[in-house]
């Protein structure tokens, strides 16, 4: 264990559902004999091929079945692993994908009840983000609504490219209910692939389409600050997970220039924006996309222009980094501190009420 | 937002204005029918029958309604006709003015790449290119021309490039950003093989609209995130330009980015290394590291230039990219203008001023 790790806040895990069949005991019964009635295939999110390099370590796979499916095993690689006091779950298991709003609300009761009881009551170091139907404001602000009321849920999970920008008004209800509860909204990298995952149309690889992830990040960002999210909702904090960062500053730059004008195109949009993101946005750590030797990282924090931006991640079992560098070593040791402790402390009021 | 500016006390001088490549110049028809003495007649009944037929919802103008009329300065529209259309207005505003040497010209709208009716795109492609000869490029010889190409037909866009391949007024091969799929893959591949053979370097510039959202989460609100976004559209088309191994296959290409802003390069360059690194086994057609492609094939033009917070950080920009694949551009005659004289957020030194300003897009765009 690197020394200078202990007692972080991984703000990055995913648990993966062995199969279908785990959410069963879960689901209502007219959905679990849907299951069976129709074949309703695993869930697993195109984003992420089980078998891809990037999809899981080799050291962090598990044997004959999903990396990330065993809960001793992540919590023996990824929490005692690294000494973290803590982990935040995100699921991605596509719930959020489904086209049936009904069926979609359905499963993401299940998945984060599953999550609830296969999780978080048997290890106390687990919290989780609730899933939501992206697909229908209103039943997702309803989930917000049920499982609220646990504290061990610390944040609201958004995928970060679904059917319209992040940032549109029908939207809204799910901030409204994230804020009133005083959760953040996480938005993780991955897409319900309604729209090619460019611009420009669909890509060929999988490659391109994770690196195009951190643009469509970037273009999800545009669209909270444009809207008026950060506006109509001054307490919410969004978190960008797994989105990459070191694309922060030139992106802020440049919405900043156009900001200037056209402001007269949104009013509402009333403080510049870098200074909207350095108040209300935060990044979780890995993927760190910066060249491991060399100086870069440290010059685009300091363009950046806040030490309170990023969020320890290892984002397991994803394979982001080897060994123990989590946190890249050349970071000053303050620094290091804000990122394991501090800044998810500050960014997630329901862990400071436990891990402070 | 338009803002009374006090009259100044007198003209800015000239005189201590360096001389320029201006790497982005938009001339525009005066009148949408003066491109039909251009067209043959079957197409110049096409074109006041039906139209562009764009993959948008409106017959004119754009999809985003834009800050101010054209998307153009309000002073540089001249007496009669559109921003851009008159030939000794744009030298006394533009190019005497601001010392412009080598005025690379972007014909944009009407965009006629992205007509539907491919057979139309080539018509109007061609009507575009003899227009920019016959009415700019023979009239002023500080002006170059780009090859408009009915790009989304490979096939007719390789026959307009073979073309004017070896004419004096065409110093390279223009698409537009937004196509109908990422332009690395291969149904766009004899463009590059014919750009190659040509010898002219591929521009890409902003805008253009391939039917799909202009964000991959939808269709946003707004103008300004119409505009921010084409930063991302470039990275998503750069993306797909490197890891389908274009400049592996045609190691002749050499691709400019017109108007898609530069700093976010070098974030995109580490983030394709990494994961690139981590899925090789995907892309065994790469034999060199994606940001390898990218220094040795790919130039940015500048506006609208990011303005980092902090000046200074605008060296780390410059020293990531490499100042030789930088080139001066202003827009003109467009609201987001780029100045010469102040554009620039940071004090250069002479040599890299001069190679920002001039020297690269020399070298770049003249003849081999």
């Amino acid at each position: 264990m690197n020394a200078g790790m202990a007692g972080g806040i991984d703000c990055d895990l995913h648990p993966a559902v062995p199969g279908i069949a785990s959410l069963i005991p879960y689901l209502e019964p007219q959905w679990a004999d849907a299951v069976a009635q129709r074949g309703v295939h695993d869930l697993e999110p195109t984003s992420y091929p089980l078998r891809a390099p990037l999809t899981s370590r080799p050291d962090w796979r598990v044997a004959g079945a999903k990396a990330g499916s065993s809960r001793e095993q992540l919590c023996a690689q990824a929490l005692d692993g690294f000494g973290s006091r803590a982990g935040i779950l995100n699921c991605l298991y596509a719930i959020t994908t489904l086209f049936s709003e009904d069926m979609a609300a359905a499963f993401a009761r299940a998945l984060n009840d599953w999550l609830a009881a296969e999780w978080l009551d048997k290890d106390a170091r687990l919290r989780a983000s609730i899933v939501v139907p992206v697909q229908s404001p209103e039943l997702a602000a309803a989930e917000i609504e049920r499982r609220a009321v646990d504290r061990r849920f610390v944040q609201v999970l958004l995928p970060c490219l679904a059917d319209q920008p992040l940032g549109r008004r029908s939207l809204w209800p799910i901030y409204a209910a994230a804020a009133r509860h005083g959760l953040p909204v996480g938005i993780h990298a991955g897409s319900t692939y309604r729209h090619p995952v460019t611009p420009v149309g669909w890509p060929s690889y999988f490659t391109e389409d994770y690196v195009n992830q951190a643009q469509g990040f970037q273009t999800q960002l545009t669209s909270l600050v444009c809207e008026g999210v950060f506006s109509k909702f001054p307490t919410l904090r969004v978190v960008l997970i797994e989105s990459g960062f070191t694309w922060l500053p030139a992106y802020l730059w440049r919405l900043h220039k156009y900001w200037r004008g056209l402001r007269m195109e949104i009013p509402w949009v009333d403080r510049p924006p870098p200074d909207i993101v350095r108040e209300q946005v935060r990044f979780t750590l890995q993927p760190v996309d910066t060249p491991v030797e060399g100086d870069a990282l440290l010059r685009i924090l300091d363009q950046a222009g806040s030490d309170e931006l990023l969020l320890f991640s290892t984002d397991y079992p994803h394979w982001q980094f080897d060994g123990q560098y989590a946190l890249p070593p050349l970071l000053p040791d303050s620094l290091k501190t804000k990122i394991l402790i501090d800044n998810p402390l500050a960014t997630y009021p329901r862990l400071k009420e436990d891990f402070a | 937002m338009n803002v009374e500016l006090p009259a100044r006390p007198k003209p800015e001088s000239t005189i201590n204005r360096p001389v320029i490549a201006d790497c982005d110049i938009h001339p525009c028809l005066a009148r949408p029918a003066d491109i039909l003495p251009y067209l043959p007649k079957r197409w110049q009944e096409h074109a006041m029958t039906y139209g562009m037929l764009p993959r948008h919802g409106y017959q004119s103008g754009p999809a985003y309604p834009k800050g101010q009329p054209d998307a153009a300065r309000l002073d540089s529209w001249p007496p009669d006709g559109r921003p851009g259309s008159d030939l000794s207005f744009m030298q006394a505003q533009h190019l005497d003015a601001n010392r412009v040497e080598l005025g690379i010209m972007t014909v944009i709208a009407p965009a006629a790449g992205a007509a539907q009716n491919l057979d139309y795109s080539a018509a109007l492609a061609r009507a575009l290119n003899e227009w920019q000869v016959a009415e700019w490029t023979s009239k002023d010889t500080r002006l170059k021309a780009s090859i408009v190409v009915p790009y989304e037909d490979a096939a007719a866009a390789a026959v307009e490039i073979d073309h004017w391949a070896g004419h004096d007024a065409f110093v390279q091969v223009l698409l537009l950003s937004r196509t109908a799929e990422p332009l690395g893959q291969r149904r766009y591949w004899p463009i590059y093989e014919a750009a190659q053979r040509a010898g002219l370097p591929i521009g890409v510039h902003a805008f253009g609209y391939g039917g799909y959202p202009v964000t991959a989460g939808g269709w946003p609100s707004y103008y300004i995130e119409e505009m921010v976004g084409h930063s991302q559209c470039c990275q998503a088309l750069l993306t797909s330009m490197v890891i389908e191994g274009v400049f592996e296959r045609f190691p002749g290409t050499r691709m400019v980015l017109i108007e898609a802003g530069l700093a976010w390069l070098p974030s995109l360059c580490w983030r394709l290394d990494k994961h690139w690194s981590r899925l090789r086994d995907e892309t065994p057609h790469l034999r060199r590291a994606p940001s390898n492609y990218i220094r040795d094939h790919v130039w940015l033009t500048t506006q609208p230039m990011e303005e980092p917070e902090k000046r200074k950080h605008f060296h780390d920009i410059v020293e990531w990219i490499g100042i030789d694949r930088l080139l001066f551009a202003t827009d003109y005659p467009h609201w987001d203008f780029d100045d010469p004289l102040w554009a620039v957020p940071v004090k250069l030194d002479d040599g890299a001023r001069q190679a920002l300003f001039l020297d690269n897009a020399k070298a770049l765009y003249g003849r081999r």
